[in-house]
């Protein structure tokens, strides 16, 4: 390429030498760092996953889990029950990172938690060594409309699947205002000991779930921290803060038990009466 | 070395013009010899991909997870360093299992050349080895390859990304090892960027990936840059200037040193870009070049 050119001093050649030196590397760093930037501006784009997808037990905050887990699959590979998966490209989860979809395979709650044993990196935590402390996300029934349990059935799968039953789902008895003689027993999940596995989510016989397992940023509220429950304090100061109230009477409503605020059942025809002596009988 | 930089390019314009490098080779010494190391590379590649697809598909769990991070026979760990280093970089302390991992891949590489991992390991290879190939066969000339530095820039700026954004940024979207855990856990849109990468070097770039832009080649040709196993243009008194082995080298400029004592007096390729994929062994039907050591100078 020199060669071709007509001679010129020699002083030049170097000078040329660097000019061009410098414009290639000029190019290269360019053409690196626009690269670079772009897979940056692509990884932080996508770093927000979709609600379903699911984190496997132990892994570490999702923005601490991006910088430690390697991509390996290895936590794929010992997951007995082929729950998780490595996210492939247009999966919108991170490429290459685990996950798993609750609706689809939910956790199984291994007790020897295979899947943090495997993790090379530490992304999975291995001090996790007791399933039941995991907090994959966080089951919420989502929708009160649908949930069979809601409308005063029986349904009651969610709670019956769960492996911390009675401890993560409770049913909790409530008043059937509808047909006002029956409870309705009310799932209820406890944050503080669901791990999010899913088995709810899996098992919920609707063809769209009512109860939800989803990332603890979406799925929990937070108590200001000046907030005091009168009752709480009440009870660790054994006694009233602000001396003992007065139980006023209610007008009209004199003969009833306490609470009881149904206006006159017994006198309107065809509705039973109703209340303790309402003389239902099954 | 903008002069070294000149004398490339008219050797790489004589070079390229070689369709079909290797007949003499293969005339002379036969097709089995004339392609011995080609056809070991290719079984190396292909059966560490079946080593650690024998385990999803026939339920022979020889090795678990995939080359970034794997367990051989649920005893030994070993690690991809480049991505430990980006890990590091994003800020998180790896397990003493990945430290293992890393030091014995490094380790490996120290010995045989970090590269080999280039032209023995990585499956990418098959797709830019395909590439070039058909780039001979159909004569492309033209495009434009960027230079050869650009891999380190890209190196040291995926090292920074990993810094900036907390997390593996470049594993987003570096088609080395989305190829090769695409072809053992599923390739989801994968595929297209292992096709961008195919049509690049035989489009664009000739060689353009593996030899210029991709910055996980960039770190094992640093790590094993003093490495002990190395190709010798040991006779090349022999050399009968035929240029097949430029035509058939991926990362041609390391070849001339030796060959043609440029600047070296000893016949030994001590650049650290060469991959000892000795494809140049394969296709000089004078036997000039031999795998020896960094230690053994010696010619003939």
């Amino acid at each position: 390429m020199i060669n071709q050119r007509p001679a010129e001093p020699a002083s030049q050649v170097p000078l040329r030498s660097r000019r061009r030196f410098l414009k290639e590397m000029a190019g290269a760093a360019g053409g690196a760092c626009l690269l670079s930037l772009g897979a940056g501006m692509i990884a932080a784009e996508a770093a927000a996953r979709p609600a379903t997808t699911l984190r496997p037990p132990g892994a570490l905050a999702e923005a601490d889990f991006l910088a430690a887990c390697v991509r390996c699959g290895l936590c794929v590979r010992d997951c007995p029950y082929d729950t998780l998966r490595l996210a492939e490209l247009g999966d919108n989860v991170a490429t290459g990172t685990p996950y798993f979809e609750a609706r689809a395979v939910p956790c199984e709650m291994c007790e020897d938690v295979p899947c943090v044993a495997a993790c090379p990196t530490g992304a999975l935590d291995h001090d996790l060594t007791d399933i039941a402390k995991a907090r994959m996300g966080l089951a919420v029934l989502i929708d009160h409309e649908t949930c069979l349990n809601f409308l005063g059935l029986r349904c009651d799968v969610c709670y019956r699947v769960c492996p911390l039953i009675d401890h993560a789902i409770t049913l909790e008895l409530v008043h059937n205002p509808r047909s006002d003689r029956h409870a309705m027993m009310l799932p209820t999940v406890h944050s503080d000991a669901c791990t999010g596995c899913g088995k709810c989510e899996h098992a919920c016989v609707l063809p769209e779930a009512a109860i939800r397992v989803l990332p603890h940023r979406l799925a929990q509220g937070k108590a200001a921290e000046h907030y005091r429950k009168g009752w709480e304090e009440k009870e660790r100061a054994g006694g009233s803060l602000i001396g003992e109230q007065t139980q006023l009477p209610m007008r009209g409503l004199e003969d009833r038990s306490y609470g009881d605020t149904r206006i006159a059942p017994e006198q309107r025809p065809g509705l039973p009466g109703g209340g303790l002596d309402s003389g239902w009988k099954p | 070395m903008s002069g070294a930089g000149g004398s490339e390019g008219s050797l790489h314009s004589r070079h390229s013009a070689i369709a079909r490098p290797g007949q003499e080779a293969v005339a002379v010494k036969g097709w089995l010899r004339a392609h011995k190391w080609l056809l070991l590379r290719r079984v190396s590649q292909v059966s560490i991909l079946a080593l650690f697809l024998a385990g999803p598909w026939l339920g022979v769990w020889i090795v678990k997870g995939n080359l970034s991070s794997s367990l051989t026979l649920d005893v030994l760990p070993l690690t991809d360093p480049y991505l430990l280093l980006q890990s590091l970089a994003a800020g998180h302390p790896p397990f003493r299992e990945a430290l293992w991992g890393a030091g014995i891949v490094a380790a490996c590489y120290l010995v045989v050349g970090g590269r080999v991992y280039c032209s023995w390991v990585c499956p990418m290879n098959i797709v830019t080895d395909g590439a070039a190939w058909l780039r001979r066969r159909l004569g492309l000339k033209g495009g434009k390859a960027p230079s050869a530095h650009t891999r380190y820039w890209l190196l040291a700026f995926t090292v920074a990304a990993a810094a900036l954004t907390g997390s593996l940024a470049w594993e987003w979207v570096n088609p080395v090892s989305m190829l090769q855990r695409a072809l053992i856990f599923g390739f989801g849109l994968s595929w297209g960027i292992v096709l961008a990468v195919f049509l690049y070097d035989l489009l664009i770039a000739s060689r353009g990936w593996c030899g210029h832009v991709c910055p996980m080649g960039a770190f094992y040709g640093l790590l094993g840059m003093r490495s002990l196993l190395r190709v010798s243009a040991a006779r090349r008194d022999a050399c009968n200037d035929c240029m097949d082995c430029f035509a058939v080298c991926p990362e041609p400029q390391v070849i001339r040193p030796a060959l043609k004592g440029a600047g070296q007096a000893h016949p030994v390729i001590l650049d650290r870009h060469c991959t000892n994929c000795g494809r140049c062994i394969d296709v000089c039907s004078q036997d000039v070049f031999r795998l020896t050591t960094r230690i053994d100078r010696s010619e003939s």
